[in-house]
């Protein structure tokens, strides 16, 4: 394999962090094949993010375009396909983001090369890529191989540590093979996020709630917790998707990120989307019936258990607490 | 507007414990409880909401053995029309790209306006069938899916992005979306449905229905291998504290006293 090909990911002015992710690994795989690692670049007025990715790279691909303004998959397709065609990367390496999920997959079925998606690992088993992914909600691991090479894969954000580099790559400028606007598909706009009446990003203590609250009649129950705590109450994305809080409740990939000082998990299994947006919390305690539930291999306390049982025994002594 | 939804048949292990079997590459399955994918779920919810507002029918469309039928009738119990289900030995051991190779044979012989799937699935998760069915058909496509009106013949769309963020896009139709949880109330069946639902057919496909061969299918037309599954190794984990409900409750009051948190 001579090339590792990664594509940087950017949105509104900022690079992702999954693409120095990306870098990270990419530069581990590159080293232990003695291969080229190159950073693809595509958007307009990009430069900036060059003078970055140079340092995690031997050597950064810019595209440079108005129609690359903002993410299009189609516009995205042609033009990686093009640099894909043209230079055989052994492996190519895309964020396994929404963009990403967007692109991939139409792109390495119009390149005809496999494609495994949303890795957590990629090991080199004689010289050959190997994907280890997360099934069955985390409770199972996949490893996955490719038949043959090149191969693409997609990252999942926040997989791969940020190691420090300093290769000093090239700059090089490839001319975009777009000659009009993708027609099919528009960009209109971004929508972003709204805060409501509670910033559960400012909040110390965060009591959380998941599937295992069962239905919408039980929520006081978690409520009576986080107001016994002082705390407030936020939630795992089945909640907001079945309309029991409201979106600016959600902590995860697809929500908020948290950092309080004490994070109570109850009822939340702990899909990796969630554990992106808490694992940072400094104490986290997680309530769930099933001991296998990923959500304990990130908290420091865990009370296997009934919470319809649990949290209102917890909320008597907390109150108790309080008042000695 | 005629709109075929794909929907996939997974086990329910969110509070179930996952064992792998004899072969080291799938799961035990014989306590699992099935039913359809819940992303696939919201998918046949918003072609509902669709069809309602512009008729037209929707085919579901399902790659699977016939104990998927289950699931399939519970899905026509709601107001779907029409169902096809792809069984062949030959589907064995798909990846998602012969998944989608296979869904793409069954749908060259059905007429649409709009293909949709949920953006991921509960089992594998690779959230990839979607975009590479959208290719295979030449069509447009959009992922996670949050939103969808329809206008003139485009799709006014609203796609999930990261940190709650969302993007709003135009698409020409037919095109193919992929739609992501929590965009719509998925209803329940009626028992009235459900009676219905027992009556209708399900039109079965094999290998030499959908003009694909031996090489295109299963894992001969796959592009990806699944070597092994295990358990996650056992990290640091949480210390669990151990009793009865007032016991641990106790225990842990205590620890939250300790840290000053009440």
């Amino acid at each position: 394999m001579k090339e590792i090909l990664v594509l940087a990911e950017h949105r509104m002015g900022e690079l992702r962090d999954v693409t120095l992710e990306m870098l990270s690994k990419g530069r581990e795989l590159a080293q232990a094949l003695d291969a080229q690692l190159v950073a693809g670049l595509l958007g307009r007025d990009v430069a900036v993010f060059s003078e970055t990715l140079k340092k995690w790279a031997h050597q950064v691909l810019v595209v440079d375009d108005s129609k690359l303004e903002n993410f299009n998959a189609d516009a995205y397709q042609k033009v990686l396909g093009d640099i894909i065609k043209k230079r055989q990367p052994g492996l190519t390496m895309i964020g396994h983001t929404s963009f990403g999920v967007d692109l991939a997959p139409p792109l390495a079925t119009q390149l005809g090369i496999p494609l495994i998606t949303d890795c957590v690992d990629i090991q080199l088993k004689d010289g050959a890529p190997l994907a280890t992914r997360q099934v069955y909600g985390g409770k199972l691991i996949s490893e996955v191989s490719f038949v043959g090479t090149p191969c693409m894969v997609t990252l999942r954000q926040g997989a791969f540590p940020v190691e420090e580099s300093d290769l000093k790559g090239k700059i090089a400028a490839v001319d975009s093979p777009l000659t009009e606007e993708i027609t099919c598909r528009k960009f209109l706009q971004y929508v972003e996020a709204v805060v409501g009446d509670v910033d559960i990003t400012q909040a110390d203590i965060i009591v959380s709630v998941g599937r295992g609250i069962r239905e919408e009649k039980n929520m006081p129950i978690v409520e009576g917790l986080a107001e016994a705590m002082g705390g407030v109450l936020a939630c795992s994305r089945p909640i907001t998707d079945s309309g029991w809080l409201s979106s600016d409740r959600q902590v995860g990939q697809s929500g908020r990120t948290v950092k309080p000082k004490v994070y109570v998990a109850v009822g939340i299994s702990g899909a990796f989307q969630h554990i992106t947006g808490m694992s940072g919390a400094e104490t986290i305690v997680a309530i769930n019936r099933d001991p296998n539930a990923p959500i304990f291999s990130v908290a420091h306390y865990g009370i296997v258990g009934d919470l319809f049982q649990v949290v209102p025994a917890l909320t008597e002594k907390i109150a108790e607490a309080k008042e000695n | 507007m005629d709109i075929v939804v794909c929907v996939k048949q997974v086990p329910l292990t969110a509070e179930a414990e996952v064992m792998v079997d004899d072969t080291g590459r799938d799961i035990k399955k014989e306590r699992l409880v099935f039913d359809v994918n819940e992303a696939d779920n919201y998918a046949v919810e918003e072609a509902l909401l669709l069809t309602e507002k512009f008729g037209g029918t929707i085919t579901l469309v399902t790659m699977g053995p016939e104990s998927a039928d289950k699931t399939i009738r519970s899905l026509l119990a709601k107001g779907t029309h029409e169902a096809v289900r792809l069984t062949d030995e030959h589907f064995a051991q798909s990846d998602a790209f012969a998944t989608a190779k296979t869904l793409a044979g069954a749908l060259k012989t059905i007429k649409f306006d709009l293909v949709l799937t949920g953006c991921y699935a509960s089992d594998d998760g690779y959230s990839q069938v979607g975009a590479t069915l959208a290719e295979l058909l030449e069509l447009p496509h959009a992922t996670m899916v949050t939103g969808l009106q329809i206008l003139d013949g485009k799709a006014k769309i609203e796609r999930e992005l990261e940190g709650g963020t969302h993007e709003l896009l135009e698409i020409e139709l037919p095109a193919v979306l992929t739609i992501q949880t929590g965009i719509n109330e998925p209803r329940y069946a009626s028992i009235l449905g459900l009676r219905k639902a027992m009556k209708k057919p399900i039109k079965v496909m094999s290998l030499k229905d959908l003009g694909l061969t031996e090489n295109e299918v299963g894992r001969a037309g796959s592009k990806t291998i699944l070597e092994r599954l295990s358990v996650p190794p056992k990290g640091e984990g949480a210390q669990i504290l151990e009793g009865a409900p007032e016991e641990v409750s106790t225990k842990l009051a205590e620890i939250f006293r300790e840290r000053g948190v009440v």
